[in-house]
């Protein structure tokens, strides 16, 4: 009686043979798992930043001479929020706005006689918002001067620059997938030239084509999935330690604050089964293909 | 043993219709080879070495296309053969390869168990008749081992029992005794007869000619890729 119970694998193992396409494997699975984290981010923040700019608008009073800026303000702020579309108007003191430029003009205080303009933050409703240039027209009878900051005007520049992140991020992902299915179809080849006496044995055994690439394809399928847990734990971890390092970090590396979400997680996870398919079909189509060409 | 259809069961094995073959562009190494191996025939194919032997065997067990002229096994035209019908006509062939072919890093009993497996059996479904016909070519004590560690001989009868464990319907032999001592090729030989009587069709390459004259079989003879007599028994 044969002492081991159970059939020996077909395909020997290939003694190291394939550590440096493992390591290949999973360096493409990191870098595509990053990008694909990256185009989450720029998705979310687009949303984000164009929710705040379709209902937000800035509306200036620039001080008057002789005249208090405040109170204007606080006239043109009530004015503004009965108008339709416009769901509240707060005026801001001549302290905020100096807040605001405090970054740019350091915190020594500015000169009284400086005339600081006073900002309005006016709220409107994103569906039914005022139309174009009814709050110009509104304040136009007030003996100020008024700019009316529209951030809506910039809605399209953002959605188009998050747009462009995003694909191309996208198409990292995609060149990435490429390029991995790629080195494994090259892999899957040479791996068949070295087993060339097995897929030979079997042939001439009977076994037909599908049950040879069969073997290559689950040989591959489990080391792309290896591989891809290996580069999905090291992207997870990557992007775990920018989103702990904080925004300056997340603006570098394209992902605006890692405000990913939970959904995110999706991305690590799925991309160690798409590396064992991938892997898999591309080493079946590989040997297949190569099986056909010399055997033709 | 698969059975064949009704329309093919009393068709010759093998018949060779003035086939001709070369590799690519090179001469013909074999021309105008015409012949039959009948249904439950025993034939011996001789000849000296660089004849085209092997080619004429690889030919038949559907390793390389012939160049011009009719090939059919089992009644079928292997030209008009689609290429996903080639491994079941491969099933019904068993083959002993002078170099052996076996896997280095299965032992013995997985060789030999090879073709079972690949047909869908299970290991259960199998393991005594592969245990059995190991003991019976004198290997009983070697079943785990790996080839490599094993003698010319013992890998000739690993060879040979990976060959016909199946019980093909047609077994062809490439020097199928050429590693082994006389005792063992008379066993040799033996075995093949019996497969012969259970109805198996054999073909015996082969330079031995005490071998070819041990049985009163009919002898294929070719010479410079010609074959110059079919059907002669040694004298």
């Amino acid at each position: 009686m044969s002492k081991t119970p159970r059939s020996a694998p077909l395909l020997p193992p290939d003694a190291g043979r394939d550590r440096p396409l493992f390591a290949v494997a999973a360096i493409l699975v990191f870098l595509a798992c990053l990008a694909a984290l990256g185009a989450a981010g720029a998705w979310r923040a687009a949303e984000g930043w164009t929710a705040q700019l379709t209902d937000q608008i800035t509306v200036q009073i620039l001080p008057g001479e002789g005249r208090d800026a405040d109170a204007d303000a606080r006239e043109a702020a009530r004015l503004i929020a009965n108008l339709p579309g416009v769901t509240a108007a707060e005026a801001r003191t001549r302290a905020q706005s100096e807040a605001l430029l405090q970054p740019w003009l350091g915190a020594a205080g500015l000169p009284d006689d400086l005339p600081v303009p006073r900002l309005i933050a006016v709220t409107v409703d994103p569906a039914d918002p005022p139309a174009p240039g009814a709050v110009e027209a509104l304040l136009s009878d007030l003996p100020v001067e008024v700019a009316v900051d529209d951030h809506g005007r910039w809605e399209s520049a953002v959605r188009r620059a998050a747009a462009a992140v995003r694909y191309f991020a996208l198409g990292l992902v995609a060149l990435l997938t490429l390029a991995a299915a790629a080195v494994v179809a090259f892999a899957a080849r040479a791996s068949l030239a070295a087993r060339w006496d097995v897929a030979q044995a079997l042939h001439l055994v009977g076994a037909p084509d599908r049950y040879v690439t069969a073997l290559f394809q689950g040989r591959f399928f489990w080391l792309g999935l290896k591989a891809g847990l290996a580069g999905a734990i090291l992207a997870a971890l990557a992007a775990a330690g920018l989103a702990y390092a904080g925004g300056a970090a997340g603006a570098v590396f394209f992902l605006p604050s890692l405000e990913l979400g939970w959904s995110a997680a999706a991305i690590p996870a799925a991309a160690a089964m798409i590396s064992a398919a991938i892997a898999a079909l591309s080493a079946r189509l590989a040997v297949a293909a190569e099986l056909k060409a010399r055997w033709s | 043993m698969a059975d064949a259809p009704e329309h093919t069961r009393q068709a010759p094995a093998v018949a060779f219709d003035a086939v001709g073959m070369r590799y690519g562009r090179g001469p013909e190494v074999l021309s105008d080879l015409t012949f039959q191996l009948p249904s439950g025939s025993f034939h011996f194919l001789t000849g000296p070495s660089g004849a085209g032997k092997s080619s004429l065997l690889r030919l038949i067990y559907l390793a390389e296309r012939q160049s011009r002229g009719l090939i059919s096994l089992f009644g079928r035209d292997t030209a008009l053969l689609p290429r996903a019908a080639l491994p079941e006509i491969r099933r019904r062939i068993g083959v002993v390869f002078q170099d052996f072919r076996l896997l280095d890093h299965l032992t013995v009993f997985e060789n030999v168990a090879l073709p079972l497996r690949v047909a869908g059996q299970s290991r259960a479904s199998y393991a005594d008749d592969v245990e059995e016909l190991l003991s019976w070519v004198g290997l009983g004590e070697r079943i785990d081992a790996f080839p490599p560690t094993l003698s010319g001989g013992e890998q000739q009868r690993a060879a040979i029992a990976r060959a016909v464990i199946s019980k093909p319907e047609l077994l062809i032999a490439d020097e199928p005794t050429g590693n082994v001592d006389p005792a063992m090729a008379r066993r040799i030989l033996r075995l093949l007869a019996e497969l012969n009587k259970l109805g198996t069709t054999i073909l015996v390459a082969t330079h031995d000619i005490a071998l070819v004259r041990s049985l009163e079989a009919p002898v294929l003879e070719i010479a410079g890729g010609k074959l110059i007599s079919a059907g002669r028994r040694a004298a």
